[in-house]
């Protein structure tokens, strides 16, 4: 197991991330054209009523000054209220955040059931017409965006064979499973072929490896000679991409949740930069960046519990 | 050979290994017998490509790609070449061992030396945990790395090459096998560390009366360590025979040419002979003797007919159709230094 100091590193590791990240949002507000003032206020408001509002904002204030009420604001969970929707933004991605977070584990798990067996078969059969056929199907995937996979599987799979619903989002976790399927299976699809590609390969690397070798030759059995030194060292590069590609899911389910009309935080996102809701944007990508940062995170964890050499910090 | 009074463990016969397809097949090992008496390190020599690991990897059938074996190892009179996988598991790493090139790349990376010990331990021993562990420890004793007890917890990264290639001994020896098939062990270490192994290898044989095969394309590691030598090029075996005989008065011309190969009492600056031309390829071998393309004593007759492995004293055969000329050939090297 990765010892705690490497885990208290890698989260220190965070706080630069965050603050870039917190820097980048503030900046960006703040230069982009427009006055927070005028679009709050009401069509007729006094230069006088405009002053109270920029007061109340705190936009009267030096930058650095409204940075650091940034800053802390933000780490008390006070994101502001949302212009569009008229309640606290924490409050709206609260809300919003468990179908996302939802969507993408299951979308994820799909990906990992998907490429995880075929990759295998593939992998034991280099080159004939099975792998042949799973490596083109699956490039065929990946040269396909998401949002057209989607569209595809709603209009065969929903709409004409009417096995699944259109879109929207269930009440249990049964039924979320059930509604969910085809925007988790679109995001899937694409996710698996950069899996399958990956661990295709690793996979054809350690079966050849000498270390593989030298396990058959102590008479260890088929077993435990693919999970324990095949499956194993395969996974550390296939661990890497699928971190990265889980960070690429994220902002894939604006799309994907646009598409499917689930309400998550994807189409919150979408509708927000429509809006020109600033504290909204803001909060979400906070909450964006830090969905990222905890999956990289996990990611490193989990790759140190693998790889003994990536323990030493 | 039938001079040795140990008993033969290992008997192979006309081993034939090959790959590719059965229309066009890459002989890797071609007809190719040899003994193994309990307790003999035998040397296996040849350059790359000579099929010497291939053979090794035949014996107990972890060729890759998968090939074709045939003919007969006889493992204490039991055949290995009919056996299946899960029948050939129960004698690898128990009764006949192997360890690698390469130290570095043929330990798992991300297991602890102990585990990859004792996973050996659990496959073929009933011993409990903590049995395991004091075996291990036992057998990282035995191979010399000093605090043994503190290292099992430590994973391959941790160790230097040298110390690496002991641990891979460790694990080979832990279920006290019989053969020792020793695949290039030092090629890949410093010198210094090739004598600790090499010395390490022989006091083990000893000690332990286990069977090493030690393959090398080093006629030094030879002359230093084995009891007998093999001579192989092409897949074929040129020259079998005590190391005394195959080392001090060598036959085969290619025996000859490697021999004259080693820097040996010659004078500063001398040019250091080198058999002319590179070893054939697979699918480019002459129906008759191998060697016969770079062979400075070859007649018409070399490529098209295949010399026998013949008698030439009493422990030794070799495969030339030219011996009097081989000797005539390279006789003259003593006189001209």
């Amino acid at each position: 197991m990765p010892s705690l100091s490497y885990l208290v590193a890698r989260l220190l590791q965070i706080i630069p991330t965050f603050l870039l990240v917190m820097i980048f949002i503030f900046l960006l507000v703040r230069l982009l054209p427009g006055d927070p003032a005028i679009a709050m206020a009401e069509a007729k408001a006094t230069d006088a009523q405009l002053e109270q509002i920029r007061h109340n904002l705190g936009l009267d204030q030096p930058l650095p000054v409204q940075f650091l009420v940034f800053v802390k604001n933000t780490l008390t969970g006070e994101l502001g209220r949302s212009i569009m929707l008229k309640a606290p933004v924490t409050e709206i991605i609260l809300a919003r955040l468990p179908t996302t977070i939802f969507l993408a584990l299951y979308s994820v798990v799909l990906a990992i059931f998907l490429a995880g067996p075929l990759a295998f078969l593939a992998a034991s059969r280099v080159n004939t017409p099975v792998d042949v056929a799973i490596r083109g199907v699956f490039q065929l995937g990946l040269s396909m965006p998401v949002f057209y996979i989607g569209l595809l599987l709603l209009t065969v799979l929903a709409a004409q064979l009417r096995w699944f619903p259109v879109g929207g989002y269930g009440k249990t976790f049964l039924a979320n499973l059930y509604h969910l399927i085809l925007p988790a299976l679109s995001v899937a699809l694409y996710t698996s072929a950069i899996i399958l590609r990956n661990l295709r390969a690793s996979l054809i690397e350690v079966l050849d490896a000498d270390y593989v070798q030298f396990a058959r030759a102590k008479g260890l059995s088929p077993r435990i000679i693919m999970t324990r030194h095949v499956l194993r060292n395969a996974l550390v590069s296939t661990v890497t991409l699928l971190g990265l590609s889980i960070g690429n899911l994220m902002s894939g389910t604006l799309v994907t949740e646009t598409v499917f009309a689930i309400p998550g935080v994807g189409r919150l996102m979408l509708e927000a930069i429509f809006a020109r809701d600033y504290p909204l944007i803001q909060g979400l990508t906070l909450t964006f960046a830090v969905l990222v940062s905890v999956v990289f995170l996990l990611t490193d964890v989990v790759q140190s519990w693998l790889d003994p050499r990536l323990r030493q910090s | 050979m039938a001079t040795q009074e140990k008993p033969v463990v290992l008997d192979v016969r006309h081993l034939r290994t090959e790959f590719g397809t059965r229309e066009r097949p890459l002989v890797a090992v071609d007809d190719v017998s040899f003994q193994v008496a309990a307790g003999e390190i035998l040397g296996l020599v040849g350059e790359s490509g000579s099929g010497k690991s291939i053979t090794l990897r035949s014996i107990l059938g972890i060729i890759r790609p998968r090939g074709r074996v045939a003919g007969e190892i006889l493992w204490n009179g039991q055949d290995l070449v009919p056996l299946s996988e899960a029948q050939l598991r129960r004698i690898r790493g128990r009764e006949i061992a192997m360890i690698f090139q390469e130290p570095m790349s043929s330990l798992n990376p991300l297991l602890t030396v102990g585990l990859q010990i004792s996973e050996n331990l659990v496959a073929h021993t009933d011993l409990d945990a903590r049995q395991r562990r004091a075996r291990a420890i036992e057998l990282l004793d035995l191979v010399g790395i000093p605090a043994a007890r503190n290292r099992l917890d430590d994973f391959p990264h941790e160790f230097s090459g040298g110390m690496r290639q002991r641990v891979m001994i460790a694990i080979a020896l832990a279920s006290n096998p019989k053969l020792l098939l020793a695949d290039e062990p030092t090629t890949a270490l410093d010198v210094t560390i090739q004598d600790q192994i090499l010395r390490l290898i022989q006091s083990l044989s000893r000690d332990l009366g286990m069977a090493v095969i030690l393959v090398t394309h080093d006629m030094g590691v030879v002359a230093e360590t084995c009891d007998r030598v093999a001579v192989m090029y092409g897949g074929r075996l040129c020259e079998i025979g005590s190391t005394a005989d195959v080392i001090g008065d060598a036959r085969h011309p290619y025996s000859l040419g490697l021999l004259r190969s080693i820097p040996r009492d010659v004078a500063p600056r001398t040019p250091l002979y080198s058999i002319p031309g590179a070893p054939p390829a697979l699918n480019a071998l002459p129906p008759g003797c191998a060697f016969s393309a770079r062979c400075p004593v070859a007649g018409r007759e070399c490529p098209d007919l295949r010399p026998k492995l013949e008698a030439i004293g009493t422990s030794r055969l070799v495969a030339c159709h030219h011996l009097e000329d081989a000797q005539a050939h390279f006789g003259p090297r003593e006189a001209a230094q």
